[in-house]
């Protein structure tokens, strides 16, 4: 217990060392990976500590990009409460989307969140007169203000990130370790056991889809308030499948796997970019090569050869 | 036009619509009903099947009906092949597992696609219809001297498109006594009834496997050479075709040859009835929407059988 | 001595498409007994008592557990209630530790500190003599090991009723005694309700025995009434290695 503290205290640390060596392009770079981590991290608690394997995820980053985005063009919102927007907007979407799809199970499960997602994204098509569609809107950087605080200045964009990726490392890290959290482990171990231990496991499942929506929107509305942009592509396929790809990847199942996933991820992106401009490639062979060969990830293999003891 | 004639109209590009996607979807549940796997990369072998039709008949260039008949047999078996190949080199290895087995098809489908834009590029090119002779189509009206026909300005479909109908339907057919009359049929629904008995009783379960993802990628892409000559092929249009043969086998039930064909005619119909009357928008975010309502109420499919 | 009413059915029935299971039982069981559920295989002896724990619904009659009525509730409220059940084919959580099992059972029914939480898991893997195991993955034990984890989460969650499936199957004949000292422990506080296939278990350490044929009650007494009684003879006992 007091080693994995110290493991993501250390993280922590290190991260607000990187603030003031790192050159400008992976300085900025970095700001993105831990707000795109805390998706990751939040697709985690579903996925990795749940075992219910969502294809769907995108629709509650947009809804949090979108419910933040909304109501700052058009009620006039600061980014704080509008932040606070986005959180419920995800929430809502989560408890709906729980409420329906954990009526299926397995592959089922996979599919119904997949098209609830596109409907989503359609929806936010429809829209195009509000949301802009795939064009997407700017949020105007005299509206980034938080406390006094100018969000598009690259060091403090660089601290708020580092505040949301810390809360929710932080708070993974407390709610795994928690009687809530071995419940999520259980049924995704053994649900019928689960539930002959007398556990309402559906509620646990219930529970575990609004806290990964809801961490998943924070991030959505963090990125729109931090980069500026919200856009329709953030709803559609392949942000749902980058999530399980950077965990996958990462280490499903342990609490810094999410962030070491999506640091790898986005290097290996942004340098094939540089050979080609069909990165998708690699997230597609990456994504074959862990099935096949490394089912835990990198830090779930950590995990088995060196350190039982990591949450 | 008015409502009549534009009703036929909207049937006639339906049934068309029908007829593709009814090969397409076949070839998901085909594979979902015997391997009880999702490839969610049945779009991309959709997609080659189009771009190969694209290769090999400007490679073979002459007659439209030449290149487009090599490219009728050529693509199938070649996109049917390649899929073996994946099933063979990937899904084999991680023994068909249904969640992993979506996460290493979701690679492919990216693989896939990829390269296709780096060798295909992102142009959209067309393939000429081998034959397209344009049918003007009558409609009936009453007047003071009773029923007579007309021929309204715009009502007219093509020879191509009705070929496109038949050619369906004989795939259909064959598809059809293939699974029921031969031995091959018998053995493929050996191994849908349970897999491990079959094994048991000496049928090659791996091989069938192999063999089943390979037609059923053959499907898709003879689906997608019907329709390229209506449709340019695109290495970006495997998403829709997608998307609607899960609506289909969904609706027809997971596996259930029988009501994927019901539900691909279905919808193929009223997509392209709807497509007709609404904006595309509105009419996907209902058909996907009625989908997952489909699935979280009547998982089973609204025409599969009842649960035990 | 009038003995409290624990858990009783009436007219409980289970079919499964024109094949009945389970018929009609009538079953009364009071506190603090070791009731012993024998009956040839396919005599519905696991179908009854998981329409006691609700994993499966009944097609009809009451199921009364302390008094209520619980036939409706789900199996979660059920176990929440205090009855605990151990699965015949061993169901436990592979990937995790022995502890961690353990601990999960005993979480659920016990509200109180951490540290009390883990003297309570530690007690009861100590009960079943897994304590040196603890740090093991549970999917490593040996099987005999693995049925004693099924009742240490059993004993884990300190229920009133206690439905053991077969907890003997696969053990050696010392853990069988080990067992037998076990149950007759644990019945100090708690009602225990045995499936069992082991005669010699089941005569020296049940106080009643009810024995199912066909999914219906055909005889019910002490070990020494069922041992003379004829039905049961022919039914169960005659075939078997008794």
């Amino acid at each position: 217990m007091r080693k994995s503290i110290a493991l993501h205290l250390g993280l922590i640390a290190l991260l607000i060392v990187l603030q003031f060596v790192l050159p400008a392009y992976h300085h900025g770079n970095m700001a993105r990976i831990m707000v795109m981590a805390t998706y990751a991290m939040g697709y985690n608690i579903m996925f990795g500590y749940t075992g219910l394997l969502s294809l769907g995820h995108a629709m509650f980053f947009a809804a949090g990009l979108y419910g933040m985005g909304l109501s700052v063009q058009f009620l006039g919102m600061g980014v704080g409460p509008a932040f606070g927007m986005g959180l419920f907007a995800s929430l809502t979407l989560s408890l709906v989307v729980g409420l329906l799809a954990l009526r299926t199970l397995g592959v089922a499960f996979m599919i119904v969140t997949l098209m609830f997602s596109q409907t989503i994204f359609l929806v936010i098509l429809y829209f195009n007169p509000y949301t802009r569609g795939d064009e997407g809107f700017v949020i105007q950087q005299s509206v980034r203000h938080i406390f006094g605080l100018d969000l598009s200045d690259p060091t403090i964009r660089y601290f708020a990130a580092l505040v949301l990726f810390s809360t929710v490392l932080i708070g993974t890290l407390k709610l795994v370790q928690s009687n809530i959290g071995r419940v999520f482990i259980a049924i995704r171990e053994n649900e019928p056991r689960a539930k002959m231990l007398g556990y309402d496991t559906w509620r646990h499942k219930l529970l575990s889809v609004v806290l990964s929506g809801t961490v998943s929107g924070a991030a959505g509305a963090s990125y729109g308030i931090l980069f500026g942009y919200v856009g329709a592509s953030f709803a559609q396929v392949p942000y749902s499948i980058f999530p399980l790809l950077w965990v996958l990847l990462g280490g499903a199942g342990t609490v810094i796997g999410p962030f070491i996933g999506t640091l790898f991820m986005f290097y290996l992106i942004d340098l094939s970019s540089t050979v080609t401009d069909a990165y998708m490639l690699v997230v597609g062979v990456v994504l074959v090569l862990l099935t096949m060969f490394a089912r835990n990830g990198l830090i779930g293999i950590v995990r088995e050869r060196w350190a039982k003891w990591l949450p | 036009m008015e409502f009549g004639p534009h009703l036929l109209l909207a049937t006639l590009e339906g049934l068309v619509q029908a007829s593709v996607l009814t090969l397409t979807a076949l070839g998901l549940s085909l594979v979902f009903g015997v391997m009880r796997v999702v490839n969610v990369a049945h779009g991309e072998f959709y997609m080659l099947g189009a771009v190969l039709a694209w290769f090999v008949t400007s490679m073979i260039g002459g007659s439209a009906a030449i290149g487009f008949m090599a490219a009728l047999i050529i693509a199938p078996l070649l996109v049917g092949l390649l899929a073996a190949l994946a099933d063979w080199l990937v899904l084999r290895r991680i023994d068909y597992d249904p969640e992993r087995t979506i996460v290493a098809t979701i690679g492919l489908l990216y693989i896939i696609q990829q390269v296709t834009l780096m060798t295909y590029g992102p142009d959209a090119h067309p393939v000429a219809p081998p034959f397209n002779t344009r049918l003007a189509l009558p409609w009936f009206e009453f007047t003071d001297g009773g029923l007579s026909m007309y021929w309204p300005w715009g009502l007219s479909t093509t020879s191509y498109k009705l070929f496109v109908i038949a050619a369906a339907i004989v795939t259909l057919l064959a598809l059809w006594m293939l699974m029921a009359k031969s031995k091959l049929g018998l053995i493929l629904r050996a191994t849908q009834l349970d897999g491990e008995t079959a094994q048991a009783f000496g049928i090659p379960v791996e091989k069938v496997y192999a063999l089943v993802f390979g037609m059923g990628a053959a499907l898709a892409a003879l689906g997608a050479v019907l329709v390229v000559p209506i449709q340019q092929a695109h290495y970006l249009m495997g998403d829709d075709p997608l998307l609607l043969s899960f609506i289909v086998v969904i609706i027809g039930g997971l596996g259930s040859l029988r009501g994927t064909v019901v539900a691909a005619i279905l919808i193929g119909m009223s997509d392209g009835i709807i497509s007709v009357f609404f904006t595309p928008t509105l009419a996907k975010i209902l058909a996907t929407l009625l989908v997952a309502m489909v699935l979280v109420y009547r998982p089973n499919g609204l025409f599969g059988a009842k649960p035990a | 001595m009038a003995a409290v009413t624990l858990l009783s059915t009436r007219a409980v029935s289970k079919t499964y498409g024109g094949l009945k299971a389970v018929q009609n039982v009538d079953f009364i069981l009071p506190k603090g007994e070791i009731r012993a559920l024998i009956g040839p295989n396919g005599a519905g002896k696991t179908t009854f008592v998981s329409m006691l724990c609700g994993r499966i619904p009944v097609t009809s009659g009451v199921i009364e557990f302390e008094g209520t009525d619980v036939t409706a509730l789900p199996d979660h409220k059920r176990i929440s209630l205090g009855i605990a059940y151990t699965f015949q084919i061993t169901s436990i959580f592979a990937n995790l530790t022995v502890y961690e099992n353990v601990a999960l059972a005993v979480q659920r029914h016990h509200v109180g500190s951490d540290k009390n939480l883990k003297i309570q898991t530690k007690i009861a893997l100590a009960r079943v003599g897994l304590h040196p195991f603890s740090d093991q993955t549970a999917g490593d034990l040996a099987y005999g090991h693995q049925r004693l984890l099924e009742i240490a989460m059993g004993l884990g969650q300190t229920p009133k009723l206690l439905i053991l499936d077969e907890p003997t199957q696969g053990l050696s004949d010392g853990e069988i005694d080990a067992f037998k000292t076990l149950i007759r422990d644990v019945a100090q506080t708690t009602t225990v309700l045995l499936i069992e296939h082991n005669i010699d278990v089941v005569m020296s350490l049940a106080d009643q025995i009810t024995v199912l044929n066909f999914g219906e009650i055909i005889a019910e007494g002490t070990p020494a009434q069922i041992h003379a009684n004829a039905a049961v003879q022919t039914a169960y006992l005659g075939g078997d290695d008794a």
